[in-house]
């Protein structure tokens, strides 16, 4: 019933619209991928398909744009404030409304933040640092953090802006709990600031924005679509059947093997760009002994020559070709290049030597080379299991018989999070763009609140202490020095043996001018026809 | 007959439970549903917080019985994936399964009788013999496969139907219908075909066989000799005959039309229980894996007991022999 109301809503705004002469033509967009959100709390669930949606909805104080590079929206401008380096001051746009006409206050954003950085919320990881958030005045905001904190403004592009007293009427102050038995207002309403308005939403089937002709940015962005119609197509086959019969004009997760074919059909194009997601293999170099191996009161992989010989082995160019099919770009480093702290030099990788990694081997020992078990998941990454089974063949050159389990991701990650796999398939995204947070979470020995991915077991008191000091060095030039030294460590120690940085696709129709963006995370408001 | 029914409850309880069971020690296979929840940010802490609050640190027969304390006061729980309660996803979702079984069950029906028949009567046609021929494709192909195809030649190369979704639906009160509409007519084909073709094989060849097995039969022939019109013998007499069998089958086919209809709704994108399910297996969502599961056992309890009663119904014999007494 709900549902229905809300359409003949639309259906009345629709007509409504129409009827003004305001716009030029009405664009629909038909839009297509393999997820839906998982909900539209801004705060509840800190996952890919879900910020992409949010993203058209709501809107954060700093948003990514089209090449994930942070631009102003709700905050016009953001400084440290003069004198208290542990404070943050935003300064936030003016006469800006929500979708249901409430005014866009400092109040909204001190909200706002509380309720992210509450226990259920799923953003809270991010917000750690801050300690408080508070208004000065209706458009001026500080956040006070433990120590400085010069990366902050990158912790905040899917940090969503609810309005206070809209939360407060429907009862969602807090982001919904798993065990609290009923579905918050919040999981299928929204009211945001964003260029689109929420018309109707059925979760997994179908989800209807309009243009929202009240937003602030109209006149600054192009703002050619005027509805958007968002379904998710699990199935790859069908997804691509869908683009190709013309029901929807554009789709993410291209699978690699029909690329060639959307790309060939007349009216249809592929567009893409490098993602923000770094495959790579984790090895167990910090344990005594392995579970996983047949070496017997010895840790294998804890022979830096061992890790050596492992990363010569691995022919980057031939997984590229055969199993991405040229989708890919092999690297040397776990981060992508639009990060803060790359360089062509971390990013140069071996060529592939299997005679001298043999020599690294029997150097090390083990001429005779071992067997360990290699975890990877089968419905994770583009072509993941793919990519381990040609590793696989690639260890064998140089003596190392590899037992391959290849898993659904429900089952492969908690082995890496538990500790209980010595050699594994791990991909990372860095959504803050700085390496500060690959160190965090890949580097630093695991505590409580830090080095939860690090499957690597790696752990050197003086490494740790250089990632703590990253979150509180003020001075960018020296906090630069630290990451390289870091990463001159990594390299050096072969903690990671990287593979590749994923390619993105997206196939659409010929008349959409659209570049994909690094984050999987379409920004509608940017797309023209042409 | 009362007794009967009562003991053929009793039994599906058990069933229930031991479906229940198994299902519940099999969900540790299925993976970690935390990992799922908190995403690539999560701490250790966190990890043991959700844990605990999800009850998952708890053994399998422990959150067994959380599950059914739930179920026996009407409450399946949560959805993990979509933080919403199960047994408002699941009616949301049924309508749409339960269409698409419903007009594949009366494909298979109508045109798995129909065909059976003509194959029976006209046995050595060039028809009949295509026919057989190529429904042998129905039973031999997979169903993900046909789906393609089907999207393939009628959706990207035709352009006549559409490749995914339920089309525009409309709602009577809980219930949501694609088939007042012309787009939602048009989007049940495909999945109803692909879903359906197997029955449809299977009723198909069943009703020849009976048929040709009835039609050598005695009182046939005496028929015949009485003079009764061919179309009498054929659908009066014999097809009647074939019924018992069939209705067994089909009974219980339309139980896997529901069950296996996981695979035509992915193909499909159909918006049904089935493509719940499948979601909720990859997020390892376990309140929505445990009601559906006990939902698909308890429909197919159901089915099996009308199934029976059937019988009663149909063939006059069984009831006599009931009614002796044991």
């Amino acid at each position: 019933m709900h549902i229905k109301t809300k359409m003949i809503g639309a259906a009345l705004t629709a007509a409504l619209l129409a009827g003004t002469s305001v716009m030029a033509s009405a664009e629909t967009l038909r839009w297509a991928r393999a997820g839906d959100s998982l909900t539209l709390d801004p705060h509840s669930q800190n996952e890919g398909p879900t910020h992409a949606l949010a993203q058209q909805i709501y809107e954060p104080l700093i948003s990514p744009d089209m090449e994930a590079k942070p631009i102003p929206a709700l905050a016009t401008e953001w400084s440290v404030k003069e004198g208290n380096p542990n404070v943050w001051v935003f300064k936030l746009r003016e006469g800006v409304t929500f979708h249901e006409g409430q005014d866009f206050t400092a109040e909204d954003v001190v909200f706002s933040f509380n309720r992210a950085k509450l226990e259920s919320s799923d953003m809270k990881e991010l917000l750690v640092t801050i300690t408080e958030v508070r208004a000065v005045d209706d458009y001026t905001v500080e956040m006070e953090t433990e120590g400085p904190n010069p990366i902050l403004p990158n912790n905040l592009t899917n940090l969503f802006i609810m309005d206070k007293g809209w939360a407060e009427e429907n009862n969602v102050t807090e982001p919904a709990e798993f065990d609290d038995g009923e579905e918050t207002y919040a999981v299928r309403n929204a009211n945001g600031t964003g260029a689109f308005k929420l018309v109707s939403r059925e979760p997994d089937t179908k989800t209807v924005l309009a243009r929202n002709d009240d937003y602030w940015g109209i006149d600054e962005f192009p703002m050619e679509i005027t509805e958007i119609i968002y379904t998710p197509i699990q199935n790859a086959a069908t997804r691509v059947a869908a683009l190709l019969s013309g029901e929807v004009d554009l789709i993410q997760d291209v699978p690699v093997e029909d690329l060639q074919r959307v790309a060939d059909t007349d009216g249809l194009k592929v567009e893409n760009a490098p993602q923000n997601r770094t495959i790579f293999f984790g090895i167990n170099s910090g344990d005594d002994d392995l579970e996983n191996d047949t070496v017997e009161g010895a840790n294998p992989f804890a022979d830096v020559r061992v890790r050596q010989a492992m990363n010569m082995a691995i022919n980057r160019e031939a997984i590229q070709q055969v199993v991405m099919r040229g989708q890919s770009a092999p690297t040397g480093v776990i981060i992508p290049p639009f990060v803060n702290g790359w360089n062509e030099e971390l990013d140069r990788y071996p060529a592939a030597d299997v005679e001298g990694a043999k020599a690294l081997m029997a150097e090390a020992g083990y001429e005779d080379g071992f067997e360990v078990t290699l975890h990877c998941p089968n419905d994770r990454y583009i072509n993941d299991e793919a990519i381990c089974q040609a590793v696989v063949g690639m260890m064998g050159q140089i003596g190392i018989t590899v037992n391959l389990v290849a898993q659904t991701k429900a089952n492969h990650f908690p082995l890496i999070s538990g500790k209980q796999t010595d050699f594994y398939l791990l991909g990372w995204g860095v959504p803050t763009f700085d390496s500060e947070y690959v160190f965090n979470f890949l580097v630093h020995s695991t505590t409580e609140d830090r080095g939860s991915w690090n499957g690597s077991r790696f752990s050197d008191p003086e490494v740790d202490a250089m990632i703590q000091s990253l979150g509180s060095e003020v001075d960018l030039e020296v906090r630069n020095q630290t990451i390289a030294d870091i990463w001159q460590k990594v390299q050096d120690e072969v903690i990671y043996l990287p593979i590749h940085n994923q390619v993105l696709n997206w196939g659409m129709k010929e008349n959409i001018d659209f570049a994909v963006q690094p984050e999987d995370q379409p920004h509608f408001k940017f797309l023209q026809f042409n | 007959m009362l007794a009967f029914i009562i003991r053929r409850v009793l039994q599906s309880v058990v069933v229930l439970l031991v479906v229940g069971l198994v299902a519940f020690s099999l969900f540790r296979f299925v993976g970690d549903p935390v990992d799922n929840l908190l995403g690539q940010e999560r701490t250790i802490e966190d990890i043991d917080r959700v844990r605990s609050e999800l009850g998952l640190d708890q053994p399998f027969p422990v959150q067994y019985f959380r599950f059914l304390q739930g179920v026996t006061q009407g409450n399946f729980g949560v959805s993990f994936r979509q933080g919403r309660p199960v047994a408002d996803i699941l009616a949301e979702r049924a309508p749409a399964t339960l269409e698409l079984a419903a007009v594949s069950a009366l494909f298979a029906i109508v045109l798995g009788i129909t065909l059976g028949v003509y194959t029976a009567i006209r046995r050595d046609g060039w028809l009949s013999n295509f026919i057989m021929t190529s429904s042998l494709i129905g039973v031999s192909l997979p169903t993900f496969l046909i789906g393609i195809l089907l999207i393939y030649v009628f959706a990207v190369e035709l352009g006549w139907l559409p490749s995914f979704g339920r089309g525009e639906t409309v709602q009577i009160g809980w219930w949501t219908t694609g088939l007042l509409t012309e787009s939602g007519l048009k989007a049940i084909i495909l999945p109803a075909i692909t879903l359906g073709l197997y029955q449809m094989t299977l009723i198909m060849r069943l009703v020849r066989a009976e048929m040709l097995e009835v039609l050598r039969s005695d009182y046939v022939k005496f028929a015949r000799a009485r003079g009764l019109s061919q179309r009498s013998v054929y659908f009066r007499h014999a097809l009647k005959n074939t019924l018992v069998p069939v209705i067994t089958i089909t009974g219980l086919q339309l139980g896997s039309i529901i069950a296996f209809a996981i695979i035509t709704e992915t193909v499909f994108q159909w918006p049904g229980v089935g493509l719940l399910f499948i979601n909720s297996i990859q997020f390892v969502d376990i309140p929505v894996m445990a009601s559906y599961l006990m939902l698909i056992s308890v429909m197919f309890v159901v089915i099996n007991l009308i199934v029976d009663l059937l019988y009663f119904a149909i063939d006059p014999r069984l009831s006599a022999s009931r009614g002796g007494g044991h």
